[in-house]
Parts: C-alpha cells; structure tokens; sequence
C-alpha cells in the first residue's frame, strides 16, 4: 500500500554484529515521508546500534539503505548528514565548551562554504554567509526554546536544555529526516510536555522523525506508526493501537520487565 | 555581532591601544641601549609567539596534540637557506621565499596530518614526535650522495632580507637613529605578529575555525553535525605548518645559518609548553605564554652567574641547570595551580578548575 512516492527511507535486510551479539538481523523498515515514526524495544534490542549504522557511525555487515530515492552505500558520517539525515544522541553530544549558539552554528556547517581563506580575508560572502548563519541558528534556538541560553556554555545548562539544543543543531542542517535516540529520558512531566508539542510541530511543518523512545505514552500518543525491536530482531511493524495489542510485544517487555 | 572575537575591541580600548604601539615603537631603541643582544633575544621571542600562534591552531582549536611542530619550523628555514645562500648560489628575494617556505610547509603538514587521521591524544602524540625526529634526521642525512642540506655542518652566509635599497644585514643612520640589522628585523616580527594574531582571530570565530573546535569537544557528534572530520584536521595541520614555515624562513634569515640542532625536539616541547601555559586557545594567552617562556631563560641566563659570583665568589650552580631546574618548577606549578594556563581562554577556564578540583 505504499505508494513508492511516500517513502522516504527504506531500509531493508539491516545486520549488525558486535563480536558474539548479533545486534541486528534482518532488520527491514520503511518511513514514510512527513510521519512520525517510533523506533521501541527493551534495552539492548539493538534501537541505538540502528541509528549508527543509519547514519553512517558504524558500517553495517549487511542490507540496502535508500533514502529520499537514492541508495545510501558505504557512507561516511558527514555525508549522511549532507543527503539530509540528522540525529541527536541518547547519552547528548554537544559541544560542551561552545555556547549554545555556537553549538547551532556548526550544524550550518554542512550547508554552507565558507573555506580558510574566506575567513582569512573576510570577504563579502564569507561575511554574507556568517550573518546567515547565525540568523540561522538564532531562529533555531528560538524554535526549540532555548533562546534565553544563546550564550551559556552548552555545559552548563539544565539537562531537557540540552536535549533541545542538541535538536536544534541537527536541524541546523536542514534534514529530512530527524532521528531522535530517546529525546525524553530523564526529563519530567512537564519538559516531555513541551517536547511533544515540539515534535509535533516539526511534523506539522513537514519534517519525517524517526524516534526512539522507552516513554510508552509518548511513542503511542506521538507515532503515526510504530516498530518495535527485540534481540535485534523486528518482531512488529503497526500503528500503535495494533503494536500495543500484539502478543509478541507485550512477551518482549514483560520478559524484560522494562519500565 | 561577533561575540567570541578574542582581540579587544577597538572601542573605548584605544588609549591604552595607543600606549602599547608607542611602547612597541620605542622598545627596540630601549633595548639596544643595554645591548643589541636583548634586541636579538626579542626578536627570538617574537618568532616563538608566531610559533605558539601557529601550533595553538592545532593544539588549542583542534585540539590535536602535536608534538612534532618543529619540523615545519625546519623546513621553512630550510626552504629560505637553500633559496637565499651560496650553497646552491640561489638568491631570491625574502618575500618570495617566505610564501615558497610557508606552502612547502603546508604540505609537509598534510603529509604529516594524513597517516594521524584516526588517532588522538597518547598515539598522536607519538606518531608527530616520530615525524619531527624524521625530519630533523633528514635534514642531517641530505649530503649524500647528493649535497641538499649540507648535513650536520648546515647551511651559513644565508642572505639576509631587503626590501629595496634597506639592507637587514646592515646598520642604517635615519634621524639620528641607529637602525641595525635587528631593530629591522624586529620591526619586520611585528607585522608579521600583527597579520598572524589578524589571521588567528578571524580564522577562530569563523566557519572552519568552529568546526575545528567541535571536533576537539567530540569527534562523533562533529561528524554527525556533517564536518568532514578527515579534511578538517588536515586543515588544521596544514594552517598551523604553514604559519611554522614562515617562522621558520624569518628565523634562517635572522640568525644567517640554519643547522639540524636548531630543530630538536626540546623546541616542539619548548613551543608545546608556551601554548599550554599560556592559556590553550586563547590567543593573548599564547602570546603571553610564549613571551614569558622565552624571556625567563636569557633573564637567568644574565643574572644567575653575576648574582652567584657576587655572593658566593663562585659558581655553585651552572646557569644552564638551574635555568631548567626553574622551568620546570615553574610548569609543575602552572599545572597543579592554573591547569587551564595563566590566561586561558574563558570556556576552558571553568571545565578545567572543575577537573582539578575533583
Ligand atoms: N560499539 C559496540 N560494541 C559492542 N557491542 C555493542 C556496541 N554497541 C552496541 N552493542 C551491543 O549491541 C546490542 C544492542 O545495543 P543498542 O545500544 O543498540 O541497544 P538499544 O536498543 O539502544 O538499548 P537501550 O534501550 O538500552 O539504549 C547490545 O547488546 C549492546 O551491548
Ligand atoms: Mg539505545
């Protein structure tokens, strides 16, 4: 029922091994352009090691990628970045000694020029494009809410803080798709509130997210669909309603005991 | 608005601006009056600066750790003795040679930076002080069968800058002044420092100097911010090499004679050490650093053995010991009280405190 026009990223036969672990097998999924897609499983299903191999962190043992229609063969990181994948971190991975602005503005990076001797001479369009730049990334900081911190050292600020910086970066390069690996853990009530209305706004302004979760309420309220991971292995692929009533899922965390 | 530009800002500055250029104007004249020496000794220090400014691009933005650096140092003074001496009977012009050194060590750099892509910190380390050493051995080697280099006798009457009818290698009468050589020299060091600290700051708060810095706070996520990680750090090498090169050819027509001893690896740890106790990053620290770190041993070198004689009526200690005695004391309390360096660059300063204390 896909129309081929939809999908954004079709990944398909995804293996990853890690010595004896089999961190992933077999791993099939397609996302669909504009939706919010929910990546669970109980801890060590292999969620995160999906993510590095998406974006080129680690090289995968086996399985095609193609994204946006084009394949993504064996691909360095920064050119994953460049076709329009970005992606924050599980355990955040900012630059802790550059201010939140600056942290913004090397996310420009990949989509801007500007080379040594530009900035040696600091020639009208190296100038031109810097004021972009930090126009750029001025009105991210604002989108996700940390304006107030544009100066502060990305180390120094609160935790959910630094989760939406770390956001903000990675739309700083202007992706397609935005993976994001467990953007919620260690908030409370009230930042996973606003992170919601804020994912959801990136949906609404036509962003495909790819997101990692162990917050149930928020993959099942979020996700237009869902698969669920367990031993590496793709056991269920629904929209949430159906994921949630599938037998196997509920035999996967009960077994783990997760939450 | 640019925020982190690290030069004081012209505005409201500019009193004491004015009062350290007339200082600097006037410094050489000062100093030739106790002895042309100490002219010649600043000029050194001022070659150290631009060193320090060249490798804190690798070291403090990069944060790549090199240990190795000298070597550009020695093929930019290579590059000016074999260009500008009788040894191939070759006498160019300083200001084409300058930019010839500089580029040469620039590819020098890259060559060196490629084989150290996936390394960091330990290795690194290890694999530039191998090439610095390599470098240094080469230079001794290439007399045979082929005489390049001239080997371990080096290369002397190394032709000295002019621009036009002023001749470095001479004194000149201008004003009732004295010009020699050195006060040349020196005047010519601080346009060179003026255009290299320009260059430093620009290239800091700029889109490549920012990436730089990403990938010294964390690699992964610079490369998933979309850096080109592999070419970034090449860069890097390749800007802090060519700056060494150019210090390098000022140095060969300074001191009239290049020889492989002048490349050992005590001066990449001596350049290492400026940047590091300055303040890794910031540029007035590096300056500060190096200035500080070139100056204190030719201070103890004159007062040590006079204040010794006059007290004991002998020599107790050698200038040369207690001169590294004193310096490294002077580190090991640098770095168990100011970790960060005298003047560290502000987002270091607080991390660093932080780790010390723990
Ligand atoms: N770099 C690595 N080297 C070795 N083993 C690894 C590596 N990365 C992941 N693994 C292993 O692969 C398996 C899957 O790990 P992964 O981090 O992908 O799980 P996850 O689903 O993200 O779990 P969590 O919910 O805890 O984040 C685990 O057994 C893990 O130990
Ligand atoms: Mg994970």
């Amino acid at each position: 029922m896909t129309a081929a026009i939809d999908v954004l990223l079709d990944a398909s036969g995804i293996g990853k091994r890690f010595g004896g672990v089999q961190a992933l097998k077999d791993v099939s999924l397609t996302i669909r352009r504009g939706e919010i897609y929910g990546l669970i499983g109980p801890n060590g299903a292999g969620k995160t090691t999906f993510f590095n191999v998406l974006t080129g962190l680690y090289q995968r043992d086996g399985g095609q990628i193609s994204f946006d229609g084009k394949p993504l063969t064996l691909e360095s990181p920064h050119t994953v970045a460049a076709a329009g994948i970005a992606r924050t971190f599980q355990n955040i991975r900012l630059f802790g000694n550059m201010t939140a602005m600056e942290n913004v503005m090397v996310g420009r990076h990949v989509k801007t020029h500007a080379g040594v001797f530009g900035a040696m001479l600091r020639t009208k369009s190296e100038r031109a494009e810097e004021a972009g730049i930090r126009r750029r990334a001025e009105e991210l900081l604002h989108y996700v809410g940390v304006a107030d911190h544009a100066n502060s050292l990305a180390r120094e600020m609160s935790y959910g803080d630094q989760r939406r910086l770390e956001i903000a970066r990675a739309l700083a390069t202007e992706p397609k798709l935005l993976a994001l690996d467990e953007p919620a853990a260690g908030m409370n009530a009230t930042e996973t509130g606003a992170l919601r209305t804020l994912i959801e706004g990136l949906r609404s302004d036509g962003l495909t997210v790819l997101l990692i979760e162990h917050d149930v309420k928020l993959v099942m309220g979020l996700c237009d669909r869902v698969a669920v991971l367990d031993y590496g292995q793709k056991i269920c692929e629904d929209i949430p309603s159906v994921v949630r009533a599938n037998p196997k899922v509920i035999e996967a965390y009960i077994g783990t005991a997760n939450e | 608005m640019r925020t982190h530009l690290n030069l004081p800002s012209i505005k409201g500055n500019v009193l004491p601006m004015v009062l350290l250029a007339i200082a600097l104007i006037a410094l050489p004249f000062a100093l030739a009056l106790v002895g042309t020496a100490w002219v010649r000794i600043t000029n050194f220090a001022v070659l150290f600066v631009l060193l320090s400014l060249g490798l804190n691009i690798v070291v403090g933005f990069a944060g790549l750790l090199d240990l190795g650096y000298v070597a550009f140092f020695a093929v930019g003074a290579y590059v000016y003795a074999l260009l500008a001496s009788p040894h191939f009977g070759i006498h160019l012009p300083f200001w084409i040679i300058l930019p010839i050194g500089a580029f040469v060590a620039c590819i020098a750099g890259a060559v060196l930076g490629a084989p150290t892509l996936k390394l960091r910190g330990d290795y690194l380390a290890i694999v530039t002080l191998g090439f610095g050493e390599i470098v240094r051995i080469f230079m001794n080697n290439m007399s045979n069968p082929i005489n390049i280099t001239n080997g371990p006798k080096g290369i002397a009457q190394i032709d000295p800058f002019q621009i036009g009818p002023i001749d470095f290698g001479k004194s000149d009468l201008l004003a009732g002044l004295n010009f020699s050589g050195p006060i040349k020299y020196y005047y010519f060091l601080m346009l060179a420092l003026m255009l290299v600290v320009v260059i430093n700051g620009r290239l800091k708060d700029s889109r490549i100097g920012r990436a730089w810095v990403a990938i010294r706070e964390d690699e992964v996520a610079a490369k998933a911010s979309g850096i080109n990680t592999r070419n970034i750090k090449l860069l890097a090498f390749a800007m802090g090499a060519s700056f060494g090169g150019l210090s390098g050819g000022m140095f060969a027509a300074i001191q009239g004679f290049v020889s492989p001893e002048s490349f050992v690896l005590n001066e990449s740890i001596m350049i290492l050490a400026m940047v590091v106790l300055g303040g890794m990053g910031n540029i007035f620290g590096v300056i500060a650093g190096a200035v500080l770190l070139s100056f204190l041993p030719e201070i103890l070198r004159y007062t040590v053995e006079p204040v010794q004689m006059a007290v004991f009526g002998h020599m107790w200690i050698d200038p040369e010991v207690l001169r590294m005695l004193i310096f490294g004391l002077a580190l090991v309390l640098t770095m168990r009280y100011r970790p960060a360096g005298l003047w560290p660059e502000s987002r270091h300063r607080r991390e660093m405190t932080v780790v010390a204390n723990k």
